[in-house]
Formats: C-alpha cells, structure tokens, sequence
C-alpha cells in the first residue's frame, strides 16, 4: 500500500469541495444576524438556517475523525460554536421574556429568598435601634456611627432650623448656591447607597457575614440620624422626608442582603447538590432579585431627585411612601394564579 | 526523552487541559476552550480605557455646553453618577447582546457561556458583573478614600487595596478560570475566536513527481508535526522555512536537492495523505514518540 496511486474514494479534499458552500453560506447568514436582527433575513434563509447548523455540526464530527488540517478544524469549530449560542442562545422574543420577568420571574425570586429577607430586616431593625438609643442619650454617639461626608452637617449640634431646611422645610436656604450643593450631595447618597446594596449583595461571597455587618452598619447610619431629628421635635417630619423614597430604598437594601445572604446560605449549606451547582443555583435567585433591586433603586432615586424637591407636604409623603411600600409587598407576596 | 521533548508534551498536555466538554443537543462535542486569564485582563482594560473616555467625553460636553456657572458642580456628578452607571451596566448590557462579550472582549476574541450548555439568562449575567463591584471597584475606592483623605496612611490604604485585590485573582487558584462573579453565576469565560477558512495546503496541484518520499521517510512523524508544519507553512517566515527544512532533511536524510518550500509543502502533502489514511483505517498517530 506503500505508493498506492489509486485515488482513494474518500479523501479530505474532496469532502472540502463537497462541503465548502455550505459553510460559507453559513457563515455568511450567522455574520448578519450577529450584526443585525433576526427580520434581516428572508424565510427562505430563516429555514435554511438550521439545515446549515447541523451540516456544519456533521462536517465537524468528519473533519474532526478524517482531517489532519489544523485550519479547517479550527474554522469549523468556531462556526458550529457560533452557530450553537445563536440558534439555542435565545428561545423567546425579547418582549415575551422581558414581560415573563415582571409578571413572574421577579416575583418569584423575591419569595424564594423570604426567610433571608426576615433576618436582613431583622438586622436592619437591631441597627436602627441600637445607635436610635444610643445618640439619645449621649448625642455624642451620633459622630461614631455617621461619616462626615454623609452626614452634611445634619449633626446634634446642628439648629432645629438648619435641620428643617434640609428636609425641605421652613425658609428656603438662601438660593442657587446651596441648591446645586444639594443636587451633588443627592448624586451622592444616590450612587453610596446603590454601591452599598451591591456590595452587600457581592460581600455574601463571604458566608453572608460581611452582608450582615454591613446591613447592621446601615440601621445604624439610619438609627443615629432618627435620633438627631428626634431630638429636636422633627421626628414625624423627618420620617416624612425619609418615607417618600425610604420605603422603597431601604426595601431594596433588606432585598439586596437577602440575595448576598442566600448566595452565603447557599455555600454553607449546599443540601442535595455539590457545592458548585448550588451556589450556582443560589446565584441565578440572586441575580434575579438584584436586578429587580437595581429597578427599585432607579425608582428611589427618582423619587428622592425629583418627588422630595417638589412634594413638600409630610402628610402626602408619608401617603406616597406607604402606597409604594404597599405597592411593593402586593408584587411580590400577593397569592397569585400559577403561583405554587 | 530530553528536557525539551518533556517541555514539549508538557505544553501539549496544557494545551487539552484548557478544552472542556461541552455537548450540543445533537451530540457533538464544541470542546470549548477555557480563556486564559491574560486575555481576560486585557479585556477588562480594554473595557475599562473605553469607560473612562467616554466619561472624559461626557465631561468635555458638558463643559462646553454648560454655560458654566457651576461646571465643577456638573463634571463633579458626571464622574460619580456616570462612572457608576457605566461601569455597573456596560458590562451588564453588552454580555446580555447577541455575542455575549463586552467590546473588549470581542476584541481579544473571548465570549460568556453557561457552563451547564444551556442559555446564558439575564441573572446570571447581572449576578456575574455585580460581583465586579467588589473585586475591581472595592480596591480601587481603597486607593482613591486614601490619596484623597489624611484619615489613613499610605501604607494602610496600600495594604486594603491589596487585601480586597486578592479577591480579584480568585481566577488565578482554578483551572477553569472563574472568576468569583462565574462561580456564582454559573459560567464561564470561552475562546470564540473566528477562523477563517484558510485554503487547503494539500489541495495545491503543483508537479511532484520529482519529489517522492518513501514510506520510511514519512514514518519518522506524527499527527503534532504535521501540524506543527502546517502552521510554519501558514505563517511562511523564511528563517523558519529554512529551519524546519534543514531539520526534516536531517532527520530524514535528504540531500539539499530542491528550493526549501517546495520541499516542505511535497513533504506536508504526502505526510498528511498518508496520516490521514491511517485516520480512516483507524490509527491515529498522536507524535513521533507514538507507535506505528
């Protein structure tokens, strides 16, 4: 068989020559749905498609057994992997999936993670009351559980005036200056308090103790401030102010430690599966929450840039934040149908 | 075997270890590619340059339309609400397109996959890059709270930073390299390069009569030579071809009879017809080390 001179009946070239236009073709098709959307493409084409995928994926598996070129194989496995994450990539138009989050998906997710959402409040709560009691009866407290820049001379010392000005009260500060001040101060309570949910959420890597620390720390902020307010007869004001958009920022961030905690849970405790699989699992629930997390967040903030600057009535602002803490429940624990 | 064969398996021995199983509901196996973390770091700054000029951008904009009374004001919240938005949903948005890779990514030809074959959904896109809040972002507030504030030494500041860094080089310590946002979300990080489909070396019909080898000349290789030759042979550098020619004709006793090319690409040629007919009688030789 040494100087065989008999044209084989199979060889790699001819099997290339066979083939080739099918490839090409494909790669052709794939090029312009990666770049456009599927309604670039006619029907003929669309049908064609899935022919193509599994003629590539058959010229694959030949070349792979029959072929010893490199080039050939390298191109064929990076088309039937383009051709894989394109065709079973996405099931559902994106407007099906998008509405099948909110009506299911979100919701579900935040029931799944219910018994982490008690013990996240719980903790919350404990933050609040513990440096509420503290600051009351030794304001000097207040500096040890508040940072400087957070607290934007809202301190003990501060006048009932001065206090009532920044909740939107009494005389308005004198003009422009102070208002865009306070436009820069609100970005950044908006941004620290998004990355602190985040964070708390990222920090459940570490068996959810740093989440639960970082939970207590911010009913301590929280507890530390009721307390200056408070103390100056401004209580039931403040809790106005803090209503409008509190409920639903400081739900966000009992959701948010809730996610951590469970991703936490999940790498303590992984029941029936390895741990791999369940902290994967645990991380799909949590990506879930988080993003609905990222929407309330977005809701927050508006409702702190524009809602608190133009709603200056306590009576309607504690209204406004009860409706949305309402609101916010009935989504996600009302009974509905298909629930299980 | 010698240093150099041992470095050489070794290496081909590495090379497998980054493939994974990864079967399609057909039943052919993509064997993905794990990417290596060199290429995950230039990506993220690829993506990380591309952020921040386009908050310098941004800020420029706003300059020059602001009429600028309080332009301090308004690049003071660019910079904190911007780089907070960019840098939590550019990951986010382009991972959830079409191609599953951030710009940066496509540039170094890497793409996000589920590890278990399915879908890649939005959680655990999102769940990945959160993630990313603590590895990159975490330390470099450290640095930032400590060039900006006397309230902590440099040393303390350094120190955090590298403490909250080592979280980062979690991908570092696992052989699929994931990073702590892919084991919590369920994925992995793959080659999707494009090949392009390069012509057939083999399929050029040039004359060889004049340059015939026999059966003893071509046994002396394997399936890894023969590609080996095919990437010189694609690459076509002449130091190379000259190299690898003067080996060969070493190895297998040739005088220096023709032009170096049309030596390598008769021997490639023949090599491969005859590797490959042992593929079809079911013999593949791995390398030269194997047996016939």
């Amino acid at each position: 068989m040494s100087q065989a001179q008999v044209a084989p009946a199979f060889s790699a070239s001819r099997f290339r020559s066979e083939r080739e236009g099918d490839w090409l073709e494909f790669d052709r098709l794939l090029t312009r749905l990666e770049k456009g959307s599927a309604a670039s493409l006619s029907t003929d084409e669309l049908l064609r498609l899935p022919v193509l995928y599994r003629a590539t994926l058959s010229s694959l598996s030949i070349a792979r057994a029959t072929s010893l070129d490199r080039a050939l194989n390298d191109h064929l496995e990076s088309l039937a992997m383009r051709g894989y994450f394109l065709l079973y990539g996405v099931r559902e138009k994106r407007g099906a999936r998008l509405a099948r989050f909110f009506t299911h998906d979100w919701p579900a997710a935040v029931r799944a993670v219910w018994k982490e959402t008690i013990v996240i409040a719980v903790i919350l709560l404990l933050g609040v009351a513990t440096s509420w009691s503290m600051t009351a009866s030794d304001p000097e407290w207040f500096f040890q559980f508040v940072p400087e820049e957070m607290a934007g001379g809202r301190t003990p010392q501060a006048s009932a005036d001065y206090l009532q000005s920044t909740i939107g009260h009494g005389k308005a500060a004198d003009g422009e200056e102070v208002q865009s001040g306070l436009s820069v101060f609100a970005t950044y309570l908006f941004t620290h308090n998004s990355r602190v949910s985040i964070m708390s959420f990222a920090l459940g890597f570490a068996f959810g103790v740093p989440t639960m620390i970082l939970e207590y720390y911010q009913g301590l902020v929280l507890g530390a401030m009721m307390a200056v307010f408070a103390g100056k007869g401004l209580g039931v004001e403040f809790g106005g102010w803090l209503a409008i958009h509190g409920t639903t920022e400081l739900f966000a961030a009992v959701l948010s430690g809730a996610a951590g905690l469970r991703i936490g849970v999940a790498m303590l405790f992984p029941g029936d599966a390895d741990r791999l699989t369940a902290l994967a699992r645990a991380g799909r629930t949590a990506g879930k929450v988080m993003v609905g997390v990222i929407i309330m967040l977005l809701c927050a903030g508006l409702l702190e840039g524009f809602g608190r600057q133009l709603i200056t009535d306590t009576a309607v602002r504690y209204a406004i934040g009860g409706t949305l803490l309402l609101g916010w429940l009935a989504y996600y624990y009302a009974p509905r149908r298909g629930m299980a | 075997m010698n240093a150099a064969d041992t470095a050489n398996a070794a290496a081909i021995a590495a090379k497998r270890d980054k493939r994974r199983q990864f079967i399609t509901p057909e039943g052919v196996d993509l064997e993905l590619a794990i990417a290596s973390s060199g290429l995950r770091f230039a990506a993220l700054v690829v993506d990380l340059t591309l952020i921040v000029l386009l908050l310098l951008a941004l800020t420029l904009l706003a300059v020059w339309v602001g009429t600028g009374t309080d332009g301090a004001d308004v690049a003071f919240i660019i910079w904190l609400l911007g780089f907070f938005a960019l840098r939590t949903f550019w990951f986010i948005g382009f991972e959830l397109g079409q191609r599953a890779a951030t710009p940066g990514k496509r540039l170094v030809g890497i793409r996000v996959v589920a590890r278990d074959g399915g879908r890649l959904t939005a959680d655990a896109v999102i769940a990945r890059n959160l993630i990313r809040e603590l590895e990159i972002f975490l330390p470099l507030t450290f640095l930032g709270a400590g060039a900006a504030e006397d309230l902590v030494g440099w040393g303390t500041s350094l120190a955090g930073a590298a403490w909250t860094l080592t979280l980062g080089f979690f991908l570092l310590f696992n052989r699929d390299r994931m990073r702590m946002g892919d084991l919590i979300a369920g994925t992995w990080v793959v080659q999707a390069g494009r090949a392009k489909l390069a012509t057939d070396l083999a399929a050029t019909s040039a004359p060889e009569a004049a340059l015939r080898f026999t059966d003893a000349e071509l046994g002396v290789y394997g399936v890894y030579e023969l590609q080996e030759l095919e990437r010189v042979l694609r690459v076509r550098e002449a130091r190379q071809i000259a190299q690898v020619a003067a080996a060969i004709r070493t190895k297998i006793g040739r005088p220096d009879a023709e032009s170096d090319e049309d030596f390598l690409e008769a021997y490639y040629r023949q090599l491969r017809a005859r590797l490959e007919r042992g593929l079809l009688f079911g013999k593949r030789r791995a390398d030269k080390y194997a047996k016939e």
